[in-house]
């Protein structure tokens, strides 16, 4: 337990051991407010949860609207107050670290990024630098951007639901729960020296044999080294990225499809498909020792 | 010739100060929000789903007073600390050690920061899972996924800036990305020609091929000037736009 109770004293963890709590919370709170919303959508049409957010009328009132000041400000006011009550407790009781002079000769290890790019982190164990740390977190930010065009689901807005939204709200769950904040934590709790896998409740053993054997995916099939492997996997790519190519064939007469149109429905399957390679990606990597799935002379996927 | 007398004393001022007599009314409530230039970001009259805590958790206006407390902070830590690399660590003892309050008004800045980072992410969740990111709000989404990601770059820059061996490595993990971006990087796929560590996307965030005094310098004019200032812009587009969209997104059937 020793290894574990070390990392939750370093003070800069103490916001990763709220988050977990706090994020449980908010999808407990999700979960009850969509299925209520969900059973009034069906009774009643927004109209009704519109009524069950509103709240009850008082006697008397016409105005459907309240006056921003008092109703609004006083509880912003409450909110301010209580959240710089905490962040002073927060302030007073823990210190900021302050480690040793900066010093280019020492690398410690491990050497850990801040705690929320640590998932980036993560990934560069199952992808090589310029994927996982400067290509996917570009298609992170701009996946994000592009939900509100190419979601054309117009049900659901300003409510929560999920049986109007059950893959938006799949995809995103996956993509913020499983992988985002899940690797947040793998590389908090489970990463040690040498970026070897250490179990919270395992002591750092610094002298631990890596594990070196890695193969390429073609190797897995016999395919031999050199063009015939760059072949094999750049087919495995294109294969892996035409399954989005075969969706839409297979479905682009159905309403869902017909309604997203030829690029939007480009863009979500590109989308979608990456984000699906990282754990597939992972899952080769830890269960056949894959290191890569595409070498070429320039670059490795 | 009759002239009227003046106001008392302290209603003059009260309301030369404030624009609206201390009188509750209807209209008088309106004007408080009108007439203030700190208000008037909010409309005067909201939807009485609005002031529900649980429809919005508070999570946008909650982001930006921790944003406001680490800009107090940050201003605050600015008189003492130098950021070379013969000073900025010593800087850091004299605010632990020396400087009164100066070890709780880092502390502050610290937390409030990391707290900001966890709180957008609660608010990117929430908008989402009410979907308020739909028409005619898409545009605010974008603007909003802007501003998160200026939030995780003010807390990247302001991590090396204790110039311990916490902030060097963690900044050099960071930046090494940059050295293996595609073109741009000198290890990354189709370097351009020439490239070298001296000279790539890397070298142009750090000054140089390693973490050092440039590298310093830079981070902290871009975490105390520049991305500021770009985060200070982004939040006026953002609130504007939630009045000009329509204001809070809510289920349709209200008024």
């Amino acid at each position: 337990m020793e290894p574990l109770l070390r990392i939750l004293r370093q003070p800069d963890n103490v916001p990763i051991v709220l988050m977990v709590p706090l994020f449980l919370g908010i999808v407990i709170y999700w979960w009850r407010a969509a299925r209520l919303h969900d059973r009034l959508l069906a009774e009643g049409g927004e109209a009704a949860v519109r009524r069950e957010l509103d709240g009850p009328m008082p006697e008397g009132t016409q105005d459907p609207k309240l006056h921003t000041w008092p109703f609004l400000l006083r509880i912003e006011l409450l909110a301010a107050l209580v959240v710089m009550v905490v962040l002073l407790v927060w302030s007073i009781l823990l210190d900021a670290p302050l480690e040793q002079l900066a010093d280019a000769t020492r690398t410690p290890n491990p050497s850990k990024a801040p705690w929320y790019f640590l998932g980036l982190q993560e990934l560069l164990v199952y992808f090589d630098p310029w994927i996982a740390g400067v290509l996917l977190p570009a298609l992170i930010i701009l996946g994000l951007c592009l939900i509100p065009y190419v979601d054309v689901n117009p049900a659901g807005s300003g409510f929560h639901s999920w049986r109007e939204r059950r893959f938006a709200i799949t995809t995103f769950f996956f993509g913020f729960f499983g992988l985002w904040l899940g690797l947040i934590l793998v590389g908090t709790f489970c990463r040690g020296p040498g970026w070897n896998w250490f179990w919270p409740w395992e002591a750092w053993d610094r002298a631990r044999a890596v594990e070196l054997a890695t193969r390429d995916w073609p190797a897995l099939f016999g395919v031999p080294r050199g063009l015939p492997s760059s072949l094999f996997g750049g087919v495995t790519v294109a294969a892996w990225y035409g399954l989005g190519l075969a969706g839409w064939l297979w479905g682009r007469r159905r309403p869902a499809l017909q309604r997203l149109g030829r690029s939007r429905y480009a863009i979500v399957a590109f989308l979608f498909l990456t984000m699906l390679a990282v754990p597939v990606k992972m899952a080769l990597r830890l269960g056949f020792s894959v290191k890569y799935v595409w070498t070429t002379p320039w670059f490795n996927v | 010739m009759s002239e009227e007398a003046p106001p008392g004393l302290v209603k003059e001022v009260v309301r030369s100060a404030l624009r609206v007599e201390n009188v509750d009314t209807p209209r008088n409530r309106v004007l408080a929000v009108a007439h203030t230039v700190w208000l008037h970001l909010h409309p005067t009259k909201v939807p009485r789903h609005a002031v529900r805590f649980s429809f919005t958790w508070g999570a946008g206006g909650i982001s930006f007073l921790l944003f406001l407390v680490t800009l107090v902070t940050g201003v605050a830590l600015m008189f003492v600390y130098r950021p070379t690399p013969e000073h900025a660590w010593l800087d850091m003892k004299r605010l632990d050690f020396d400087v009164p309050f100066g070890m709780l008004n880092r502390n502050m800045h610290r937390w409030a920061a990391h707290a900001m980072v966890i709180v957008v992410w609660v608010h990117l969740l929430r908008v989402f899972l009410t979907g308020s990111y739909k028409a005619p709000r898409q545009f605010n989404w974008v603007v909003g996924v802007g501003l998160l990601t200026l939030t995780m770059l003010l807390s990247f820059t302001g991590y090396l800036l204790p110039w311990d061996q916490l902030s060097m490595w963690a900044v050099t993990v960071g930046t090494n990305m940059a050295g293996a971006a595609p073109v741009v990087g000198h290890e990354g796929p189709f370097a351009a020609p020439g490239l070298t560590d001296g000279n790539d996307l890397r070298a142009l965030l750090l000054g140089g091929p390693t973490v050092g005094g440039a590298a310093l310098l830079r981070f902290y004019i871009l975490h105390c000037i520049a991305l500021p200032l770009a985060l200070g812009l982004g939040c006026i587009l953002h609130f504007w736009r939630v009045r000009r969209d329509g204001g809070i997104s809510g289920p349709k059937g209200g008024a």
